[in-house]
């Protein structure tokens, strides 16, 4: 029998039970029960297959065989297509949407965690033959750590203050403290908005935080995240009831005006604090050299 | 050409104070304008935006 056959098997195994445990469906809904989990899974169990065989394909000084990672590469690029297509198309449909920026968010993190597969079976495969198959599950499980520790990045809480904030009328301008929000004009839609409305502000916490939470797709995020999780109150043809977050200028608050169905305050706060920090909504202005240079 | 936003219709209690543009809806009163502005909002699926007391707007956004 082929000698490598049971560390391959062994590298296929642990990097499929990665793209599980990497797998989770949350308050997002996705991926949906249970055929889009299918397709992760089956994805995954390819990384895991292309992963494990690497280190003996180079043993048997089958090099060419490396080249088959190229493909591996070039789908998960395709996997990150994929979902950006069908959440795309999907986010037309929904109340309050995603936004593209937490839409490539997503695709990225699909893609990403294919890479994290291949990997770890590489490793858990080049431990079995290297050293042994006790090694090799010690090795798998530093590789668990670290997915875990990675790859999840961070949240609304670690970088901005939550304050819930009285929404008021101005004439015909709605408020959050005192950030503007728009103009409503009709006395009945006011009074709705009163009743069901609620206002948060978000407090960046320094200077580099201010343009990651001024980022529309991040706040678009923030309020689809809200809006999944207390439900909305509105229908398709209400343009006046949709949920908004606005700037203040000065000094780069920002202001949230939601309609929850459910209005509990301490779930909410608990929600936008959960919201995660979109990767490509972080900026790092004090990491300029121009910032660098001043400073010193 | 997709129109981000655009005037969809004017409701007012003071004729003297629009002209033409978008359709506009002269009320006797302002309780008349709230209930044309409403049902404008429903049918047009725009917001109405107060610009003065005598002036709504029915804005597609």
């Amino acid at each position: 029998m082929n000698p490598f056959i049971y560390p391959i098997l062994f590298g296929i195994i642990i990097g499929t039970l990665a793209r599980m445990v990497m797998l989770k469906t949350d308050y997002r809904q996705y991926p949906t029960y249970l055929h889009g989990k299918i397709i992760h899974l089956a994805l995954g169990f390819i990384a895991a297959n292309l992963g494990a065989v690497a280190v003996p394909a180079i043993l048997e000084k089958e090099y060419t065989a490396v080249t088959f990672l190229t493909i591996a590469a070039s789908q998960f690029r395709e996997v990150r297509n994929m979902e950006r297509n069908t959440l795309t198309e999907m986010d037309s449909y929904e109340l309050v949407p995603r936004g593209k920026t937490y839409i490539e968010g997503i695709a990225i993190a699909f893609e990403s965690r294919n890479y994290l597969v291949i990997f770890t079976s590489l490793l858990s495969t080049l431990t079995y033959i290297a050293l042994n198959i006790y090694a090799a599950v010690i090795v798998a499980f530093i590789c668990y750590l670290l997915i875990h520790k990675y790859m999840s990045g961070s949240t609304m809480k670690d970088i901005v203050d939550i304050e819930l904030s009285k929404i008021s009328f101005d004439g015909a301008g709605l408020y959050v403290d005192n950030i503007y929000i728009m103009n409503i004009g009709l006395p009945e839609r006011q009074e709705e908005i009163l009743k069901y409305g609620m206002g948060f502000v978000m407090k960046p916490k320094n200077f580099d935080v201010r343009s990651t939470i001024a980022n529309l797709g991040q706040r678009q995020a923030i309020l689809h995240d809200i809006s999944v999780s207390l439900g909305v109150v509105r229908d398709s043809g209400t343009p006046a009831l949709v949920p908004l977050i606005k700037r203040d200028l000065d000094d780069g608050r920002i202001g949230i005006f939601i309609l929850p169905q459910e209005k509990d305050n301490k779930k909410a706060l608990k929600v936008l604090q959960s919201v995660p920090v979109l990767e490509n909504a972080i900026r790092m202005p004090s990491e300029s050299s121009a910032d660098k240079r001043s400073g010193a | 050409m997709v129109l981000e936003k655009a005037i969809l219709a004017t409701i007012t209690t003071d004729a003297s104070k629009v002209t033409a543009g978008a359709s506009i809806f002269i009320c006797e009163s302002k309780e008349e304008m709230d209930k044309v502005a409403a049902n404008l909002e429903a049918i047009l699926d725009g917001i109405s935006h107060a610009l003065s007391d005598e002036i709504y707007i029915i804005v597609k956004h």
